[in-house]
């Protein structure tokens, strides 16, 4: 293919790098607040880690809104799905997740994780079909539809699994700390920053490097004209549903082991969380969601340490704050 | 000359509207055939309804000889129309160089084919690692019609590509369409402007309140000043 070089002289957009600077500068915003250096960077990591679990939830999240337009209120259900299936992989091999080699415990977690994320994708699917597809382009009715689907998935779980909180114990070699100098890194909040990072170099690479991805960011702007260029754009859809449905499913399992546990609301207790960072990001914006995730985590944790009192209200505040800046998100990808 | 595309008692609803109203007619293959009217004539319906845009409610399209009323947009694509909507709708947030990737829908862009497009247009070229949305209103015309014309189609439906471009760019585009016309492509454009669709249109429609009140030849209209200033409100002496 001709690859025709230089762009010529067109004005350069201007890079827009506030968002992307505003968790840096956050984070060392709160330095001299926390005062003592060890537990500024214990709560650092504490928000990039708690950031990027909720970033793996919300990634499908956003760009299901930016492409399909649909309003998901029952993704939460896939977080929790995603989590119970990990139970059904980890608990019967409690053995492996008790032995202290890493090796071994990530042989038992790898596959929980990618069941999790199977099972939630195909959950996707069945949602896809029967819930979201007779209510396309219907918002209220969208809203209804998936809040019904949550409250049944979640009664569903309660059904199979029983109401009790089922305990998910930390594979040994991820319990604990790093310790340099007088600062503690959890190993956990390492792989889970490690896990977030890798899901979301993996959907830029997607989506800025391959047709698909091409198509995605085509559809986001302009589905119609998507269509017009002979793209069934419905197959992308479903596509796109089942991968943000499995990403849930895998953050599902991801939180279910940071708190050690796993119980059938959880999923809609994340929901509003979810939600919150997909409208401060800017509806489909995949670098939105990124920055927005890390940014709620970040006034979760310094709040919570700072303003004990304010934690409960924190996230609130940083939408309205986000949108009285910018209305649209901090990236607006979609005209609507 | 046989007809490329056909339609046969039209009707097109949206929502309680009712916008074509029973429209006819064809399309010779290897000619440009102009649709005109007023605002609201219901110009943009037609295409978008050829296009599947649109569910036609009523009636007949066939492309070449296969009924398409009550096909899917990506199928009507893949028969080999070629659309250029009245907004553009090039992908702002993509390169040039990457609306037409996708446009190239049949595989990876031919060179060939690629140079002849920067002929008409350098500066496609010129930008080709820039975002669309960078482009200027004229520019982004020029991708949207590439966009059409970057593999072989069958059919162009163009709509309104000369609205809101300066005068210059008005003639460069009037050349473009006019060399894609030489090499046979099959056009039905849309086009306010008289002068653009006087130099090239083989054929004329003109459209009322969703129905074809005129159909003849381009040329024949031309000549009669009356006709125009009666179908579409002209005086000559303005379009000259």
């Amino acid at each position: 293919m001709t690859d025709v070089a230089a762009s010529g002289s067109l004005p350069k957009p201007k890079r827009d790098l506030l968002p992307v600077l505003l968790p840096a500068i956050l984070a060392l915003a709160m330095l001299p607040l926390i005062g003592s250096g060890s537990s500024w960077v214990t709560l650092t990591v504490a928000s990039l880690a708690m950031g990027m679990m909720i970033f793996i939830m919300a990634s499908g999240l956003t760009l299901v809104f930016g492409l399909m337009d649909v309003l998901n209120f029952g993704h939460g259900a896939f977080i929790s799905v995603g989590a119970y299936i990990a139970t059904l992989v980890l608990l019967p091999l409690t053995a492996s997740v008790q032995a202290d080699s890493l090796l071994t415990n990530l042989a038992v977690l790898a596959p929980a994780a990618v069941l999790s994320m199977a099972v939630s994708g195909a959950l996707g699917l069945v949602v896809e079909r029967v819930l979201i597809l007779p209510v396309y382009g219907q918002h209220l009715k969208q809203i209804l539809m998936t809040t019904g689907g949550l409250i049944v998935a979640e009664q569903a779980l309660y059904a199979l699994w029983g109401p009790q909180i089922i305990p998910l114990p930390l594979p040994t070699s991820l319990r604990g700390s790093f310790i340099v100098g007088d600062v503690a890194i959890a190993k956990y909040r390492l792989l889970a920053m490690l896990v977030g990072l890798t899901v979301f170099c993996g959907i830029q690479l997607v989506l800025n490097r391959t047709k698909i991805g091409l198509l995605i960011r085509a559809g986001v702007e302009n589905r119609e004209m998507v269509e017009a260029l002979g793209y069934r754009i419905r197959r992308l859809f479903l596509g796109v549903f089942m991968v943000g449905s499995g990403l849930a499913g895998l953050g599902g399992v991801m939180w279910a082991l940071y708190r050690e546990q796993v119980h059938a609301s959880m999923g809609n207790d994340l929901t509003v969380l979810v939600f919150i960072v997909v409208i401060i990001g800017g509806l489909g914006s995949i670098g939105g969601c990124f920055i927005g995730a890390l940014l709620v985590a970040m006034v979760a944790n310094y709040g919570g340490f700072l303003v004990p009192k304010l934690a409960l209200v924190s996230n609130i505040l940083l939408m309205v704050a986000i949108l009285m800046w910018r209305p649209r998100g901090l990236y607006a990808v979609t005209s609507r | 000359m046989s007809e490329l595309l056909e339609l046969a008692g039209v009707h097109t609803h949206v929502g309680r509207y009712h916008i074509l109203q029973g429209i006819d007619f064809g399309v010779a293959a290897g000619q440009t055939t102009m649709l005109l009217g007023r605002n609201g004539a219901g110009k943009t319906s037609t295409l978008r309804t050829i296009m599947g845009l649109w569910q036609a409610s009523a009636g007949r399209i066939s492309l070449d000889g296969k009924r398409i009323e009550n096909s899917a947009t990506p199928d009507i694509a893949r028969l080999g129309v070629g659309y250029v909507p009245e907004t553009m709708a090039v992908f702002s947030d993509l390169t040039v160089k990457e609306n037409l990737v996708l446009a190239a829908r049949d595989g990876p862009l031919d060179d060939a084919r690629l140079e002849w497009i920067f002929g008409f247009f350098p500066a496609l070229r010129r930008f080709w690692l820039s975002r669309a949305g960078a482009l200027s209103g004229g520019q982004k015309q020029m991708l949207s019609i590439a966009r059409a014309i970057v593999e072989e189609r069958r059919l162009l439906l163009i709509d309104e590509p000369t609205k809101g471009l300066a005068p210059a760019i008005v003639v460069a585009l009037i050349e473009c369409l006019a060399e894609i016309k030489r090499r046979g492509a099959t056009i039905l454009m849309v086009e306010q402007n008289f002068h653009a669709a006087r130099e090239l249109g083989d054929k004329v429609l003109v459209m009322d309140n969703g129905k074809i009140v005129h159909r003849g030849e381009m040329a024949a209209l031309a000549a009669d000043g009356g006709l125009q200033e009666r179908l579409l409100g002209l005086s000559l002496e303005t379009h000259q």
